[in-house]
């Protein structure tokens, strides 16, 4: 299957929001599975990258590296399912693959890796990575007068990274305009909420006094997310766009809690996700995704 | 050698408009020149040396050629791990220019050294090491970098070995034996190549003639100019203005054991794991270190049992 993607065609939500149900059941299989850790920030940020995928980027799937393709770098790289899934979805290969997560000789690693696997623009793992790589790609497309747009999506905690303020200054300065950041800010990071942490608010501000245009919208809601990303990719300089989330999203004894951020779902637990996740998609597609 | 390097790279930047030179803010009256001529091709990332680095990246997996800037350990250490999981993992094209090897900056204290630079850099899979001895080695060198794909350091030295210019005998891979000798080899890596130079003269007049091989890839490796010299000469001893540990000495040794390969004897000069606390120019360092041609001359002596 071949996906093409432009900015021009109708969003077409249900079918977008069929693909994010899809995606959390695969995070769902595969973490539980490879009894890997972070299934509660792979669900946090699967809104948002299908709405990427499935609505914002220009791509082919069946040519993962034209030159005119849209760059998207995970750069909470722990959540590497939720980008996996995705990929698999849009048709860069088979979902059959998706099996091999966290498995003895896979290439689909826990942290996301660009080898072996169609898609993946950029290996990541260690946090405050990918926006300065991000960024040495926008400026290179900038340079070279291309149309492509580079997309990054960061953690909340890993806004804690100096790197990542580094590139943000750098960013500001050059006034990348082809760049677009998503935060999945769903407030808690590895040991507790971010406000007990290193305090991040007033978030916004800090990246207005950065020098960058920010939206602010509710990261799971298909519609509010792409009028954000378009309203940021219009910019004449770079743009975040703060997408408010909920750890865990769609299985509700996952949600906002710090265990899901390392324990996977086993037996009955499983069982009780899965059944979470119908419930979840149910009251969705019935327009009531918080029910 | 650092204007040797600039000279070259001011060259394929006009014949390239890949090439890109990203300084992390250093190189005051240095760099004016390129980024006059070259405004497209030059970006001031400012102090901000993982940005710079993982920026390289990024452009370098969009096409550029990318050269990374600044002194001592701020291209390497300040950023190491955004070189090794983005510019090597992802065998980007950039190539890290650290200027101000070993004791370049010898009066500016411990937060200047390059001392350990080329055990860490040598360490990461898929980097190339290159440390010049010569300022026309380092042109030379810098001008053969295009056929190297993915990742290089190269360990810019503010000294000179002062041997007259051979680009011809200079290829990346392979070490020069710039003198011959059978009594035993010094087998050196950047510009102290000078001190040796200078021990191998006075031992001379003592009737022990010295080989001295110049190492300026040290990554990979030229093994059998290595295996060559424990073969035929009466034993080996390395000499870098860098940590014993890790760098030219462990590279030597690992491949001579790995070779089966037993030379007569084997000394390893440098820093001896220590951080230096003295400051001085390059000269005082290195004597004050143990690292110079007097102290050459003693390993050498004591190692072939003619102490005076």
């Amino acid at each position: 299957m071949t996906i093409s993607v432009s900015l021009e065609s109708e969003p077409d939500f249900d079918a977008v929001r069929d693909v994010a149900h899809r995606v959390r059941r695969h995070v769902l299989d595969m973490t539980s599975r490879g009894k890997s850790s972070h299934v509660g920030s792979a669900l946090s940020m699967v809104d948002i990258v299908t709405v990427l995928y499935g609505h914002v980027m220009r791509y082919d799937s069946a040519q993962p590296r034209a030159a005119d393709r849209d760059r998207f770098i995970l750069s909470k790289g722990h959540a590497g399912a939720a980008v996996y899934a995705t990929l698999a979805e849009f048709g860069f290969f088979g979902k059959d693959r998706l099996e091999d997560h966290y498995q003895n000789g896979s290439v689909f690693s826990g942290h996301v890796s660009h080898k072996g696997v169609p898609g993946v623009e950029l290996s990541t793992g260690s946090l405050g990575h990918g926006l300065g790589v991000a960024a040495g790609m926008a400026m290179a497309a900038m340079r070279q007068r291309r149309g492509h747009r580079v997309y990054a999506l960061l953690s909340d905690g890993e806004c804690d990274e100096g790197s990542n303020w580094e590139a943000i200054l750098f960013a500001a300065h050059h006034r990348l305009r082809n760049l677009t950041v998503a935060i999945d800010y769903n407030k808690i990071q590895s040991l507790a909420p971010v406000a007990e942490t290193l305090a991040l608010e007033p978030f916004a501000d800090k990246w207005r006094a950065f020098g960058w245009h920010v939206e602010e919208c509710d990261g799971h809601d298909h519609v509010a997310l792409l009028a954000a990303f378009r309203a940021a990719d219009a910019t004449s300089g770079p743009a975040v766009v703060i997408c408010h989330t909920t750890k865990g999203k769609g299985v509700r004894f996952m949600e906002n809690s710090v265990l899901w951020h390392y324990r996977n779902a086993q037996g009955q637990e499983y069982d009780a996700a899965a059944a979470e996740l119908e419930r979840f998609a149910a009251a969705d597609n019935k327009g009531h995704p918080h029910a | 050698m650092r204007d040797g390097f600039l000279r070259e790279l001011g060259r394929q930047a006009a014949a390239d408009p890949a090439v890109m030179l990203i300084t992390g803010d250093l190189g005051f009256g240095v760099l004016t020149d390129f980024s006059k001529r070259f405004p497209d091709q030059f970006i001031n990332a400012g102090v901000a040396e993982q940005n710079m680095t993982a920026m390289a990246c990024g452009m370098a997996m969009e096409g550029y050629r990318v050269f990374t800037y600044s002194i001592a350990n701020f291209t390497t250490l300040r950023c190491l791990e955004q070189i090794r999981n983005d510019v090597c993992y992802h065998d980007a094209d950039v190539t890290v220019v650290s200027i101000g090897g070993g004791f370049s900056y010898g009066q500016l204290g411990v937060s200047h050294f390059a001392t350990e630079d080329l055990a860490i850099l040598r360490a990461l899979p898929n980097m190339t090491v290159i440390a010049p001895s010569e300022p026309w080695e380092a042109e030379e060198l810098t001008r053969r970098l295009p056929d190297i794909p993915g990742p290089k350091y190269l360990r810019i030295d503010k000294g000179a070995a002062g041997l007259p210019a051979d680009p011809d005998a200079v290829r990346l891979g392979k070490a020069r034996r710039v003198r011959e000798g059978a009594d035993a080899t010094v087998i050196c890596i950047g510009a102290i190549l000078a001190e040796a130079l200078e021990a191998a003269a006075r031992l001379a007049r003592d009737g022990i003639q010295l080989r001295l091989v110049s190492v300026h890839t040290l990554k990979p490796l030229d093994a059998a100019e290595i295996i060559c010299a424990a073969r035929e000469t009466g034993g080996i001893v390395t000499l870098e203005e860098h940590s014993i540990v890790g760098g030219l000495g462990g590279a030597v040794a690992e491949t001579l054991l790995e070779a089966g390969c037993a030379p007569g004897f084997f000394r390893r000069m440098g820093l001896q794991d220590i951080y230096p606390s003295k400051v001085g120019d390059q000269n005082f360092l290195r004597a004050e270190y143990g690292m110079d041609a007097a102290a050459v001359v003693t390993t050498i002596r004591k190692s072939l049992r003619r102490e005076d």
